[in-house]
């Protein structure tokens, strides 16, 4: 369980079924079903050609250490340092999120490190999907 | 389409005072701003018939605090830049025939809090699903989350960075107003206290209490006003994301990329034709991302451009010379600050004139990349 005093997600019936899968352990993503792309955060209609053909698939997990800031002052449930990150997805959405099991410094969070999806719950209702190095990182 | 120069600026104010002023509420500060414009112009309350101020309900409160029946408003509200929206709405809205005089105004007691209108991420909001519990708070850790992806792609470095910031406090040495006016060094800047790594302190805009207020009428009319006119040549204006960690591009602002350009051909000017240039800067890497977002260097060119002194005094493309958001002020909506300075460029009355200017162009930013709105203006008409 994570510290207490995030801020916490409140779903939208658009978005309830990534929060849904969060909790099971699956990062469901969209596609969109004229294109072919994958894309996030959720809503009911493809963002690349406004179809509403699309549909929701589990994503790998995989990903790479996008961009991040290393945060020095204490916010309700971080202790700094601490880094606010973005990864992009294997299958190609960028994602806010933190990066878990690693050291919080500019030296152990280097760009285009791959990561791994790891689950956290903030409560008994929501799950955050955080990043750890991936293990067969070289 | 608008032609070039059809519509002017002819009262511009900030307020009384800047920085810290806790004897003023936000809309005090408003109000201020507003008086000292209209004063500027010449005009009372009853000359206004057209307003738009940062909504939601702001037209309303203002309106009514001023004692102004207007017949056109706006109260459009993306971020810092909506003050440039505001102008490009007006523009048009006096061209239509909606009105004949429009007053814009901020106010805001970033510092104090007098007043102040809380910003509450909504949780059910998509920012506050997917960003908020990822522990960001406020501007300084999310505006300068693509930095570091920046950097890597352009091969700029921290002493780069820390360069803008100090290529900025050299204008703003000039200008009695400013802030911070003491001369810092890229050293000073890399060693003041990390904010959010990679941004220090000394990359990050103050915060404080003010506002100012701009009065836009026909060109036609601009004469008879008590100073000298500043045309308006071309504008325009754009959104992309509230969430930064959706940017399409990190290293580039797509809404910049629309609003700069858009301005400038509705100009019909080249950016060698720019003599003045403010760029929004709410961190240090504002201004890399604006030179190049607007074209007035390539892709990767910036952080040279600034680092060989080509915006420094004396350079040939002064930037930010009010001190920017960096040193100048910045009450949170900092677009109103850098419209003024480009006014009294325009108009000889600069603290840091440029010498000659007659093209000047406004470049600003809503959220963290949010929006944006760019203005070009003139001392002479086309």
């Amino acid at each position: 369980m994570l510290a207490p005093g995030r801020a916490k997600p409140k779903p939208t019936p658009e978005t309830r079924h990534f929060w849904d899968g969060a909790k099971d352990g699956k990062l469901l993503l969209q596609r969109c079903g004229d294109t072919g792309r994958a894309y996030f955060p959720p809503r009911p209609f493809s963002p690349y050609t406004g179809s509403r053909n699309v549909e929701v698939f589990e994503a790998s997990g995989r990903a790479k250490l996008y961009s991040y800031v290393i945060h020095n002052r204490p916010v309700p449930g971080f202790t700094p340092p601490y880094a606010i990150a973005v990864v992009e997805l294997e299958e190609g959405p960028r994602m806010m999120t933190n990066i878990v099991g690693c050291e919080q410094t500019p030296e152990a969070l280097v760009l285009d490190m791959p990561l791994q999806v790891a689950f956290e719950p903030l409560d008994e209702e929501i799950t955050l999907p955080l990043f750890r190095p991936a293990k067969e990182s070289a | 389409m608008l032609k070039p120069g059809q519509i002017a600026v002819v009262g511009a104010a900030e307020t009384t005072k800047i920085g810290v002023v806790p004897e003023l509420s936000q809309i005090g500060l408003h109000a201020d701003a507003a008086l000292n414009a209209m004063a500027d112009a010449g005009l009372k309350p009853t000359d206004i018939d057209g307003l738009a101020c940062v909504g939601p309900m702001m037209p309303q409160q203002v309106a009514h605090y001023l004692g102004i029946t207007p017949r056109w408003v706006d109260g459009t509200g993306v971020g810092g830049c909506s003050f440039m929206l505001h102008v490009r709405h007006a523009a048009a809205a006096i061209a239509a025939g909606y009105c004949t005089t429009v007053l814009i105004t901020h106010g805001e007691s970033g510092k104090s809090r007098v007043g102040a209108t809380p910003r509450p991420p909504e949780p059910e909001s998509l920012a506050g699903q997917f960003e908020m519990p990822y522990g960001p708070f406020g501007p300084p850790t999310l505006f300068p989350i693509p930095v570091l992806r920046y950097m890597k792609e352009r091969g700029v470095t921290d002493e780069d960075l820390a360069t803008v910031a100090v290529v900025q406090r050299e204008w703003a040495g000039k200008n009695p107003r400013a802030m911070y006016r003491d001369p810092i060094t890229v050293a000073d800047v890399l060693n003041s206290r990390m904010i959010a790594y990679p941004m220090r302190i000394l990359e990050c805009c103050l915060v404080t209490d003010g506002g100012g207020a701009l009065i836009l009428t026909s060109a036609d009319r601009a004469k008879d006003f008590p100073t000298k006119p500043v045309y308006i040549l071309g504008t325009g204006e754009s959104v992309e994301s509230t969430m930064v960690s959706q940017m399409e591009d990190f290293t580039s602002s797509r809404a910049f990329r629309v609003a700069g350009p858009t301005a400038i051909q509705a100009a019909g000017i080249s950016h060698a034709d720019v003599d003045h240039l403010m760029i929004y800067d709410a961190f240090a890497h504002l201004p890399l991302y604006g030179l190049e977002d607007l074209g007035f260097v390539g892709r990767g060119e910036a952080a040279a451009f600034i680092r060989e002194g080509n915006t420094r005094p004396g350079g040939k493309l002064p930037l930010n010379t009010n001190g920017g958001g960096l040193s100048y002020t910045h009450t949170g909506m900092y677009g109103m600050f850098a419209l003024q300075e480009s006014v009294r460029q325009m108009r000889g009355t600069a603290p840091a004139q440029v010498e000659g200017a007659e093209i000047g162009v406004c470049h600003g930013v809503g959220g963290m990349f949010s929006a944006s709105g760019t203005v070009v203006f003139s001392n002479q008409r086309p």
